[in-house]
């Protein structure tokens, strides 16, 4: 037996819907869990190398910024995370 | 009482003179170190000489950062920085006299480490003949998601007090008759974010406000008077008194299989008064035995602010009017390398735990496309001279020490 066009759409619509709800029931789930880190501690050395630091000489890096600052219209938000300056 | 040759000198002097805000972010740059996994800055020493040519202006002089901890949770920073500026620029040639001047700027700051937080605070004061400039700053850095993400919030206040120098029997003195007051408020977010084992992402944010006198008391404009001298005429500019600002940028650090780091960055930055700027970077690094190689490019362009002329067609043209550099339309371009040398460790120094020698240097230009050469108005004529470039060689040379 062959299915209709218009049973045929029904089944792609119901199937799309369990699809769909089960899709939202899993992400509901994963939004009740703690999120796992996908890099362990372990496979972080590279970050402990001084060529990864965010800032390696301050003295010095924070001197070209200012040169930049001093002679650009732009100011801000020029680097990574810091202690509140949001610039290291 | 006569005005100073030294009229106009900040004109050219966004190089050797911090803006109010250039002050406070550099010396909170310097006091806050990358706080990532819950940890205090290394204890460590530099003692560094900045030199910077370009544009008949030289500024030179000594910085000295000394970082030290206290026990598991607090480390301590103290910064001397210090600026020699000698200055002959176009801006000091277009309407006053060469000049020698010194600044000097004192930080001192403090950060604390609870669990997985590290709060940060402290206070800069800069000082100069003519402008006085304090500020005090808060943040803290949270770790979070198993150390993966950090999230780092920042809060500043500055107050500056702004004088105007004149000379007097040949004596430079504060005019008794100006003296004004700007204070500046700045709010950052940062986000870093460990992506994969070799990759690592950074997005910052900051707001930055302003109130009070923005202006600057030696700068000019000029509007056309045809007929007259070089056919331009001088004038005061007019700033707002309120100035208020968007950056974000976000960049990319990463690993390479052969011991090595690539950082990309893009920025984008908006302001109250016009102007919309985008700049990126690209950084590499390279070790080799004990040395390590550094080198970046980097361009910048912006448009002009709502309030800029170059030439204004005539006096009292508009409510604000400006002729900054800084505030015209241009590009920057910059290319520049470092090399640093690890010394083997000295067995007369056992407390130290590494030390180093380093040299960086960048060439700066900016092309501008609506800021000429008023100089030569009496050959080209006023508003045709041909537009400014500006060419300048930067270097730091310090030494290093961890302890």
């Amino acid at each position: 037996m062959r299915a209709s066009p218009g049973n045929c759409g029904r089944w792609l619509a119901a199937r799309a819907l369990r699809v769909v709800a089960t899709g939202l029931l899993l992400a509901a789930l994963a939004g009740c869990a703690a999120p796992q880190p996908w890099v362990k501690p372990y496979e972080r050395e590279h970050f402990a190398d001084p060529i990864m630091s965010a800032n390696r000489d301050p003295v010095s890096s924070i001197y070209f910024e200012h040169v930049f600052e001093s002679r650009e219209g732009a100011r801000g938000a020029t680097g990574s995370v810091g202690g509140g300056c949001g610039c290291n | 009482m006569q005005l100073s040759s030294l009229a106009q000198r900040w004109h050219d002097l966004r190089g050797a003179r911090l803006s109010p805000f250039t002050r406070t972010l550099l010396a909170l740059c310097i006091l806050t170190a990358p706080v990532i996994g819950g940890v205090l800055p290394e204890d460590r020493a530099d003692v560094m000489w900045h030199y910077y040519n370009g544009g008949d202006i030289t500024v030179e002089g000594p910085s000295v950062l000394i970082r030290k901890k206290v026990g598991d949770s607090l480390s301590f920073t103290v910064n001397y920085y210090e600026d020699m500026i000698s200055s002959a620029s176009i801006d000091v040639k277009l309407s006053a006299s060469p000049y020698h001047e010194k600044r000097t700027q004192w930080s001192g700051g403090v950060d604390y480490l609870h669990g997985k937080t590290t709060y940060s605070a402290g206070a800069i004061t800069s000082k100069e003949p003519d402008y006085k400039a304090n500020t005090a700053y808060f943040g803290l850095s949270q770790d979070m998601f198993g150390d993966l993400t950090t999230l780092s919030l920042g809060y500043r206040r500055g107050w500056d007090q702004i004088y105007r120098d004149i000379k007097v029997n040949g004596e430079i003195v504060n005019d008794p008759t100006f003296h004004e007051r700007a204070d500046h408020r700045g709010y950052s977010l940062g986000i870093s974010q460990i992506l994969t084992r070799n990759t690592i992402a950074n997005f910052s944010y900051e707001l930055l406000t302003d109130q009070g006198y923005l202006a600057n008391p030696y700068r000019k404009i000029r509007y056309l008077s045809p007929g007259q001298g070089e056919g331009f005429t001088l004038a005061d500019q007019v700033y707002p008194n309120t100035r208020t600002s968007n950056a974000a940028s976000i960049s990319l650090k990463h690993y390479l299989p052969w011991r090595a780091a690539v950082t990309g960055q893009y920025r984008f930055f908006r302001d109250t008064w016009g102007i919309v700027a985008h700049t990126v970077q690209v950084d590499y690094t390279q070790p080799w035995h004990n040395w390590i190689f550094d080198g970046t490019v980097r361009y910048y362009r912006q448009n002009a602010a709502d309030f800029y002329s170059d030439l204004f067609p005539r006096a009292d043209y508009q409510n604000f009017m400006a002729r900054d550099r800084e505030l015209a339309a241009f590009q920057t371009y910059t290319l520049g390398g470092g090399v640093s040398y690890q010394f083997p460790h000295f067995s007369w120094a056992p407390w130290l735990t590494r030390s180093s020698a380093n040299f960086h240097y960048e060439h700066f230009l900016a092309k501008y496309s609506d800021f000429r050469n008023a100089l030569l108005a009496p050959e080209y004529g006023a508003g045709n001279e041909p537009l400014y470039q500006l060419n300048a060689n930067v270097f730091t040379m310090f030494l290093s020490i961890w302890y």
